[in-house]
């Protein structure tokens, strides 16, 4: 059987000032896998997410969410930046941070109120930091801040998650704790693509893995592509001492 | 008091609330430089406003200063983008050679218009109330009054209605555009408020002191609190409560009003940064302080738990196995003494069942960062504290 295809896209070009960043890419992503996109630093895999959620313009090509495009589809698509692109001394709350969530919904002007509240805390609660709603998000630790970034997404109830790097700079169990959620989040139904750079968990946590280095290596599951001709392809021949120097 | 100096305390309150506003914006987005740049460089806009409408208080004159304004802005982004020079030597650019050029428009006319350099810079709120706005010859008040309370209206509606899209693409510009709520117009929209804004408090505090009325409440407040809402109520009663201080000392020196108000300001800032709460330099001092003797504790706990011999845990003795000065010895001793960490017994130092398990809790979490434990240690030390 055939399922359905989530996010294509199509000739896809990227460039920052002129210079390109992502060459030409095609990938289909089918519903319902827990994907991780993988390839070293600058191989455009942030810039990739950040195309498709119509925050970077392309220079050319096309992305849709279930056949539309995504300023269509914005409800269906929840998103977790980097831990590290914002500002964790910004004056507010855990809790506020994954009301922030339901901003979506919420359109322009209108306010959260208790639904939202509660949506915010039955989040909270999943990620188990419940007790931690009112701690000002600077007192958190990095794990608990990507928790709360989890969370966030969580209230959204999309139907597709995106996720820039959720495990760096956290600890063992907060890694575990999100992979369970994840897991959880395709056992539902839902469409999971994930930056990732720890190729050793990649056969672990992943179903499904994109081989990016500026264009598009391979893309499949991980059963079938997971290996050493894609990982030399895109990290060059010394991937295997790249690993054990802990480079990648 | 008479009624020209309540109308002047007036007009430095609403400017000072029309200013903190922005303001506490700016300064969450690290764009303080910017407000400077705007104050000076809308010189030449108002210049030429004031040459066509001769009238400061001209809506057409405020609409050329904020294009002047915003003007700026695009031009410090376009010169940053092309990657040539960094974004604070692009704001060192731009805002002087607009600012001289407004200059020069002065000097060049100097006989013609009712407008000089020094108003320019420091503002000249005490001749307000004489500038007056009357309708079938009914007096409605000073136009500098009406000027900026119309605009400290407009700004606080629209903090009203958009503070939600403010808060979300300040703090995470990145999802707010993933959810539809372009940070770009909302960038632009800030720094239009904040161009009206300085055009509107120009003619009272002038170009060098409006910065002071945008930047210090909101750095102030930003030592205080860690709730937005709460830093733009208390941005706001702050800088009205420094502009009537100010005002008064200014009167009773016989000084400038503006320059007195951010004299104010800068002290009010000052004794916050030594005295807030949690972030003021005293409390930071105070609390490297203590993390210091935590620790100091903590290496002591690890030595009693690693020794069984008594030579090693005799309280006479320690400083020669650890090391440690007199002062510092009896300050970590007292610190284990106080949270029953320790007893002593014949002058030998042995741990308590508590003393034991916080050891070992503070050894995980040096070792895996794991923080789940820890909850009820962080109370009664800065050390778990992040």
């Amino acid at each position: 059987m055939e399922a359905k295809i989530a996010i294509a896209i199509d000739d896809l070009t990227v460039a920052y000032n002129y210079k390109p960043v992502l060459w030409d890419i095609d990938l289909q992503i089918p519903e319902g896998v827990l994907m991780a996109i993988v390839g070293p630093n600058g191989a455009g895999k942030s810039t990739l997410l950040k195309s498709i959620l119509d925050i970077i313009k392309p220079l050319a090509g096309s992305v849709t969410v279930y056949g539309k495009p995504y300023k269509k589809q914005r409800d269906l698509v929840a998103y977790v930046p980097q831990k590290g692109s914002v500002d964790w001394d910004f004056p507010t709350t855990a809790l506020d941070v994954v009301m922030m969530g339901t901003y979506g919904a919420l359109g322009w002007i209108k306010r959260p109120g208790s639904a939202q509240k509660k949506q915010a805390l039955e989040a909270l609660e999943k990620v188990g930091m419940l007790s931690f709603q009112n701690r000002q998000i600077s007192q958190l630790s990095g794990g608990q801040q990507q928790r709360i970034f989890l969370a966030r997404a969580l209230v959204q109830n999309a139907a597709i998650y995106f996720m820039d790097e959720p495990f760096q700079g956290v600890d063992a169990t907060t890694e575990k704790a999100i992979i369970q959620i994840l897991k959880e989040l395709r056992k539902a139904g839902k469409t999971v693509i994930v930056v990732h750079h720890d190729l050793q968990t990649v056969p672990e946590y992943f179903d499904w893995v994109t081989f990016l280095n500026v264009k598009k290596i391979a893309t499949g599951p991980v059963a079938d592509i997971f290996n050493d001709d894609n990982l030399t392809k895109t990290y060059g021949i010394n991937y295997k001492a790249s690993i054990a120097e802990g480079t990648l | 008091m008479t009624s020209a100096q309540l109308e002047i305390q007036m007009i430095l309150s609403l400017v000072a609330v029309a200013c903190a506003i922005p303001g506490v914006f700016l300064v969450l987005r690290k764009m303080a430089l910017i407000s400077d740049a705007i104050s000076h460089s809308i010189l030449p806009g108002i210049v030429l406003g004031f040459f066509i409408t001769q009238d400061l208080a001209s809506p057409l004159l405020i609409l050329m200063a904020t294009l002047t304004g915003v003007l700026t802005v695009v031009l410090v982004e376009y010169i940053q983008k092309t990657g040539l020079v960094k974004e604070d030597t692009a704001i060192g650019l731009v805002f002087p050679s607009l600012f001289s050029l407004g200059v020069i428009l002065i000097a060049r006319n100097a006989g013609d218009v009712h407008l000089d350099v020094d108003a320019v810079l420091l503002g000249e709120v005490a001749f307000a109330p004489f500038d007056r706005w009357t309708y079938q010859g009914i007096d409605l008040g000073p136009k500098s009054l009406w000027m900026i309370g119309s605009i400290l209206l407009v700004s606080i509606s629209l903090l009203f209605l958009f503070f939600k899209e403010l808060k979300i693409a300040t703090f995470d510009a990145g999802l707010a555009a993933s959810l539809g709520f372009t940070p770009v117009g909302i960038h632009y929209g800030l720094m239009t408020v904040s161009s009206v804004t300085t055009v509107g408090a120009f003619d009272a505090i002038g170009a060098i002191l409006v910065v002071a009325f945008m930047i210090v409440p909101a750095a102030c407040v930003y030592l205080l609190t860690n709730n937005l809402k709460k830093m733009l109520i208390y941005a706001a009663l702050l800088s009205v409560l420094a502009s009537i201080t100010g005002y008064w000392i200014a009167h009773f020196l016989d000084a400038s009003i503006a320059g007195t108000i951010a004299t104010v300001l800068g002290l009010v800032f000052f004794i916050i940064y030594l005295f807030a709460p949690n972030k003021g330099y005293i409390s930071q001092w105070y609390k490297t302080k203590q993390q210091k003797v935590e620790v100091a504790m903590l290496v002591f706990m690890l030595h009693l738990a690693n020794h069984d011999e008594e030579k090693e845990r005799n309280k006479n003795h320690l400083q020669e196995h650890i090391n440690w000065s007199p002062r510092l010895a009896k300050k970590v001793l007292k610190l284990a003494f106080q949270n029953n960490m320790i007893v002593e017994q014949h002058h030998i130092i042995s741990l308590t069942k508590k003393g034991v398990d916080f050891t070992n809790k503070a050894l995980s979490y040096i070792s895996d960062n794991k923080n789940s434990e820890l909850e009820g240690m962080k109370q009664n030390f800065f050390l778990f504290r992040g």
